[in-house]
C-alpha cells in the first residue's frame, strides 16, 4: 500500500522518524490512515442521524389526532432490544481481542454470538414495527410517526448492513486468515458496530424513555 | 413492468425540449462514435475510466464541470432571452412549466455539477501534490466518489430526454415539492440525482480530510502547509459536516413522496419550515465549501505572481478556520421572513455580519501581498484581480441583506439573485478559472494560450457586470425572482442589458474553448519542460509536468513554508540515483461499475420500476463486495526506472 511504502521509505531515508514531532513525521502508516478515515465517516454518519434526531424533536408532538409515544411504546420490549444490542458490542470486542491473539475459534464464537444478538435486535424491532402498523399507527399516520419510523428505522437499516458486513468479515478471516488488511477491516467493522450502540443510547433516551413518560 | 415510464415521457410534442434532447443525444453519440471509430476505448478504459490516480480523477472532475457549465449556461441564456422579450402582455417563447424547469435545472447544475466538481477536481489534483505525497488516502474510494458525482450529472441530463425536471427551484422547497403539488417525475429526478452525487461528495470529503490530516510529506507540519491545503481542509471538513444533513433532508422528502409520510406536508402534522432549516443548515456551509478552495487558489496565485510570500499566512489560516466554524451559525439569514422573531433574526443577522470580518482579513492580505510585489499579469492573476473587485461588491450586498429589516424588502427579489451570482461567479467561478489556467500546465505539460485567456477573462468580467448589475436595480425596483413574464414595461431595458451581458459571457465561453483548442494544437510551443512554468513556490512545481503516476520519486523534505521556493533559493539538487522502489495501487473498475448500477437504480426509482431498482441496488452492493473481497493489486516502480525518468526530467533544467 502507498502509505506503508512511503512510511518505510521515510524511516530509511531519514532514520529519524521517531524523533520528529508527530505532525512532521511524514505520511502515517496505512493502519492509522484507514482507522482515521473510518472515524471521519462515522462522524458524518452521526451527523446524518442528528438531522433525524432534530426532526424527531420538532415533530414528536405532531400526532395529528393519532396515538402519541406513551400510547405505543412498550419499554419491556425496548429493554430486551437494548440488552441484545449492548451485549453484542461486548461480544464483538471479545472477537477482536481473540483475533489479535490469533485464537480463531474464539473469534468465530464471539462473532456468531454478535450476529445472533444483532439479528435478535433486528427481529424485535421488526416485530415492533409490524405491530404498530397493524394497530393503525404506521409511518403515514402522522408526522410524529413518520419521524419515529424513519429515525428508528434508519438505525435498523444500519444494524442490517452491519450484519451483512459481519458475515463478510467472518468469511474473509476464514478465507484469508487474520492478515493485516483483514484485521484493519475488522477494526472498522467493530468501530461501526460500537457507533450503532452510541446512537441507540440516544434513541432509547430521546425517543423511548422521554416519549413513554 | 416499466412503472410510470411510457412513450409519453419523450417530449415529442414540444419543439424546444425535443430539440434540446436531440442535441444532447446526438452530442453523446457523436463522442461515443468518435472514440469507437478511432479505437480509443482501450486507452480510455485503462487510463481514465478505471484510473485511481488522483490527478486523472481531478482532471475528470474539472472536465465534468466545464461540460456542465455549457449545459447550465444554455439554460441561463434561454432565461435571459425569455425575460428580454416577455414584458407587458408578451409571453415570450417559454411556457411557464418549461421556464420553471429551466431555472431549477440551471441552479441545480451550476451548484452541484459545475461549481462543486470544479472545486473538488482542483483540490483532488493539487492537494496531494502540494502535500508532497503520492496519492490521496483512499485512491479506489476517490474513483467511486467521482463516478457517483458523474452519475448524478447523467441523471439530471437524462431528465431532458426522458420525462421532465423539477419545477421547484434549485432547493425544491416543500410543500411545492411534495407529491400533492408536484406529482410528476421532475422532483424525483432532482432528489435521486442529488442523493447519488451527494454520497460521492461526502466520500470525497472524508478522503480529502484524511489525506490532509494524515498524509503529508516529512517535515510538513500544519503551519507549513500551503494555504490552498488549509482552505481545502476547511472546505472538506464542511463537506463531512454538512452533506449528511443534505442526505437526511432529501431522504425525508423522498419518504414523504414515496411512502406517504408527513415530514414536510401541509397535513398530518408536517412542518415545511423544518425543511427550510435543514436544507440551509447544509446550504450555507455549502457556499463556503465552494468559496474556501477558491480563496486558496487566489492566495497561491497572488503569492506566485507577486514573487512574494503570502502576506499574513497565519491570519489567513485563522480566517479560513473562523469562516469554517462560523458558516454553521448563519443559516437562518436565508429566511428571515419565516417569522422566527426579532431576537432570533438579530442573532443570525449579527453572525452573518461577523463572518464578513475574516473574509475582509483575507482581502487585505491579498492586497498587501500584491503591494510592492514583482507583479506579472498572467491570466490566473487577471482572474484573481477581477475576483477581488467583484467579490467585494458581492460581499457588501450580502452584508446589506444580513440586516433583517433590509432583507424583508429584498427577500426573493432579483437583488438576491444578483448578490449570489456576484459571489458565486465573481468568487467561485473566477477562482475555478484562475486555478484552471494556473495548474493546467502541471496537469498536461503545456501552458494555455495567454492571448485567448485574456480575451476570455475580459468577456467574462465585462459580461458579468452587464448581466447582473441591472438585476440589483430590478430587485430594488421590486421585481421578484423566478418570473416567467412581467407587466411593468419599465423593467424591460434592464432585462435587455442583462441579455447583452449574457451574450458577452457567451463570447467568454467561446474564447475559453478556443483557448483550449489552440493551446492543444500549439502545445509544442507552450511546452513546460522544467515543471515550473510560473516560478512557483509550492511543492507541486517541484515535480515534472505532467507528474509521473507516483508524483515524487522521493518524498520531499519540508523545512519551511513555501517549501519549493526555499529549495530553489538554497539551490537544492534533486537526487538522480539510489531510489527506493515504489508501490502504487493498480487500476480498479470498482468506481465505474458501482456508479453504473447506481444510475440504473436511480433511474428505476424515479420511474417506479421496482424490480429494476432492486436489481440496481443489489448489483451495486455485489460490486462493492466483490471488489472488497479481491486483494487490491499494486504496481511496483523499481529504483532503476525512477532513476532513469528522473535523470531524463532534470536534464533540460540542468542545461539552462
Amino acid at each position: 500500500m502507498n502509505a506503508e511504502a512511503a512510511s518505510t521509505e521515510l524511516s530509511e531515508v531519514t532514520g529519524a522518524a521517531a524523533r520528529r514531532a508527530l505532525a512532521e513525521s511524514g505520511p502515517a502508516p496505512v493502519a492509522i490512515v484507514v482507522a482515521y478515515g473510518f472515524w471521519i465517516f462515522l462522524l458524518s454518519d452521526i451527523i446524518m442521524f442528528s438531522a433525524l434526531f432534530a426532526s424527531y424533536a420538532v415533530l414528536s408532538g405532531q400526532t395529528a389526532g393519532g396515538p402519541a409515544g406513551r400510547d405505543l411504546f412498550n419499554l419491556h420490549h425496548v429493554g430486551v432490544e437494548t440488552v441484545c444490542l449492548l451485549f453484542s458490542s461486548y461480544t464483538c470486542g471479545l472477537g477482536l481481542l481473540a483475533v489479535e491473539r490469533r485464537r480463531l475459534d474464539g473469534f468465530y464464537l464471539s462473532f456468531a454470538l454478535t450476529f445472533v444478538l444483532g439479528a435478535t435486535f433486528l427481529g424485535l424491532e421488526i416485530s415492533e414495527f409490524t405491530s404498530l402498523v397493524a394497530r393503525g399507527a404506521g409511518p403515514s399516520r402522522s408526522a410524529f410517526l413518520s419521524a419515529f419510523f424513519s429515525l428508528v428505522g434508519l438505525h435498523g437499516v444500519h444494524v442490517c448492513i452491519g450484519l451483512i458486513w459481519l458475515l463478510f468479515t467472518v468469511a474473509q478471516v476464514a478465507a484469508r486468515g487474520p492478515r493485516d488488511f483483514v484485521r484493519r477491516r475488522l477494526l472498522c467493522f467493530s468501530l461501526f458496530w460500537h457507533a450503532l450502540d452510541i446512537i441507540w443510547v440516544g434513541l432509547l433516551t430521546l425517543v423511548y424513555l422521554m416519549g413513554a413518560s | 413492468m416499466l412503472g410510470k415510464l411510457t412513450w409519453s415521457a419523450i417530449p415529442l410534442g414540444q419543439p424546444i425540449p425535443m430539440a434540446a434532447s436531440l442535441f444532447i443525444t446526438i452530442g453523446v453519440f457523436a463522442v461515443l462514435g468518435l472514440v469507437t471509430w478511432k479505437g480509443w476505448w482501450p486507452y480510455v478504459w485503462r487510463e481514465w475510466l478505471t484510473s485511481v490516480d488522483h490527478k486523472r480523477i481531478g482532471v475528470m472532475y474539472v472536465l465534468l464541470a466545464l461540460v456542465l457549465l455549457l449545459r447550465g449556461f444554455i439554460d441561463a441564456i434561454m432565461m435571459r432571452s425569455q425575460l428580454a422579450i416577455a414584458a407587458g402582455g408578451a409571453q415570450g417563447y417559454l411556457p411557464p412549466e418549461h421556464y420553471d424547469q429551466i431555472f431549477s435545472a440551471h441552479g441545480t447544475i451550476m451548484i452541484f455539477f459545475m461549481a462543486m466538481p470544479f472545486m473538488v477536481g482542483l483540490m483532488n489534483f493539487v492537494v496531494p501534490l502540494q502535500l508532497g505525497v503520492r496519492d490521496v488516502a483512499f485512491p479506489a474510494l476517490n474513483a467511486i466518489s467521482f463516478w457517483l458525482t458523474a452519475s448524478g450529472a447523467l441523471l439530471v441530463n437524462l431528465s431532458l430526454v426522458v420525462g421532465e425536471f423539477a419545477r421547484t427551484g434549485w432547493l425544491a422547497y416543500p410543500p411545492l415539492s411534495e407529491l400533492q403539488f408536484s406529482p410528476g417525475v421532475g422532483v424525483d429526478y432532482y432528489l435521486w440525482a442529488l442523493q447519488i452525487a451527494g454520497i460521492g461528495t461526502l466520500l470525497a470529503g472524508i478522503n480529502m480530510v484524511t489525506t490532509i490530516l494524515k498524509m503529508r510529506a516529512p517535515g510538513m507540519s500544519y503551519m507549513r502547509m500551503p494555504v490552498f491545503c488549509w482552505t481545502a481542509l476547511a472546505s472538506n471538513l464542511l463537506i463531512v459536516a454538512a452533506f449528511p444533513i443534505l442526505t437526511a433532508t432529501f431522504g425525508m422528502l423522498l419518504l414523504d413522496r414515496y411512502a406517504g409520510m408527513h415530514f414536510f406536508t401541509n397535513d398530518g402534522g408536517g412542518n415545511a419550515m423544518l425543511y427550510f432549516n435543514l436544507i440551509w443548515a447544509w446550504g450555507h456551509p455549502e457556499v463556503y465549501i465552494l468559496i474556501l478552495p477558491a480563496f486558496g487558489i487566489f492566495s497561491e496565485v497572488i503569492a506566485t505572481f507577486s514573487g512574494k510570500a503570502l502576506f499574513g499566512y497565519r491570519s489567513m489560516v485563522l480566517a479560513t478556520m473562523a469562516i469554517c466554524l462560523l458558516s454553521f451559525m448563519v443559516w437562518l439569514h436565508h429566511f428571515f421572513t419565516m417569522g422566527a422573531g426579532a431576537d432570533v433574526n438579530a442573532f443570525f443577522g449579527i453572525m452573518s455580519m461577523i463572518i464578513a470580518v475574516p473574509t475582509g482579513v483575507k482581502v487585505f492580505n491579498w492586497l498587501f501581498t500584491l503591494y510592492q510585489g514583482r507583479i506579472r499579469f498572467e491570466v490566473p492573476l487577471l482572474w484573481t484581480i477581477g475576483f477581488m473587485v467583484t467579490f467585494t461588491i458581492g460581499g457588501l450586498s450580502g452584508v446589506l441583506m444580513a440586516v433583517p429589516p433590509a432583507d424583508f424588502v429584498l427577500h426573493n427579489s432579483l437583488f438576491l439573485v444578483a448578490h449570489f451570482h456576484n459571489v458565486i461567479i465573481g468568487g467561485v467561478f473566477f477562482g475555478g478559472m484562475a486555478g484552471y489556467n494556473y495548474w493546467f500546465p502541471k496537469a498536461f505539460g503545456f501552458t494555455l494560450d495567454k492571448r485567448l485567456g485574456i480575451v476570455s477573462f475580459w468577456c467574462w468580467f465585462v459580461g458579468f457586470y452587464l448581466a447582473f448589475m441591472p438585476l440589483y436595480v430590478l430587485g430594488l425596483l421590486g421585481m421578484t425572482r423566478r418570473m416567467q413574464h412581467y407587466a411593468d414595461l419599465s423593467w424591460q431595458p434592464y432585462m435587455i442589458v442583462a441579455e447583452i451581458g449574457a451574450l458577452v459571457i457567451l463570447c467568454g465561453i467561446v474564447a475559453t474553448i478556443a483557448q483550449l483548442i489552440v493551446s492543444i494544437r500549439q502545445r509544442e510551443r507552450h511546452r513546460d519542460r522544467g515543471g515550473d512554468p510560473w516560478n512557483g513556490r509550492t511543492l507541486e512545481w517541484s515535480t515534472a509536468s505532467p507528474p509521473p503516476a507516483y508524483n515524487f520519486a522521493v518524498l520531499p523534505e519540508v523545512a519551511s513554508l513555501d517549501a519549493f521556493w526555499i529549495m530553489k533559493l538554497r539551490g537544492n539538487r534533486m537526487p538522480v540515483e539510489h531510489f527506493e522502489s515504489i508501490r502504487m495501487p493498480k487500476n480498479s473498475a470498482n468506481g465505474f461499475v458501482t456508479a453504473f448500477f447506481a444510475v440504473v437504480m436511480g433511474f428505476a426509482l424515479i420511474w417506479h420500476i421496482w424490480w429494476m431498482a432492486i436489481f440496481g441496488l443489489v448489483s451495486a452492493a455485489i460490486t462493492l463486495v466483490v471488489f472488497g473481497w479481491l486483494e487490491r493489486g499494486e504496481n511496483e516502480v523499481s529504483g532503476e526506472e525512477l532513476a532513469m525518468s528522473e535523470r531524463a526530467r532534470l536534464r533540460p533544467v540542468d542545461a539552462t
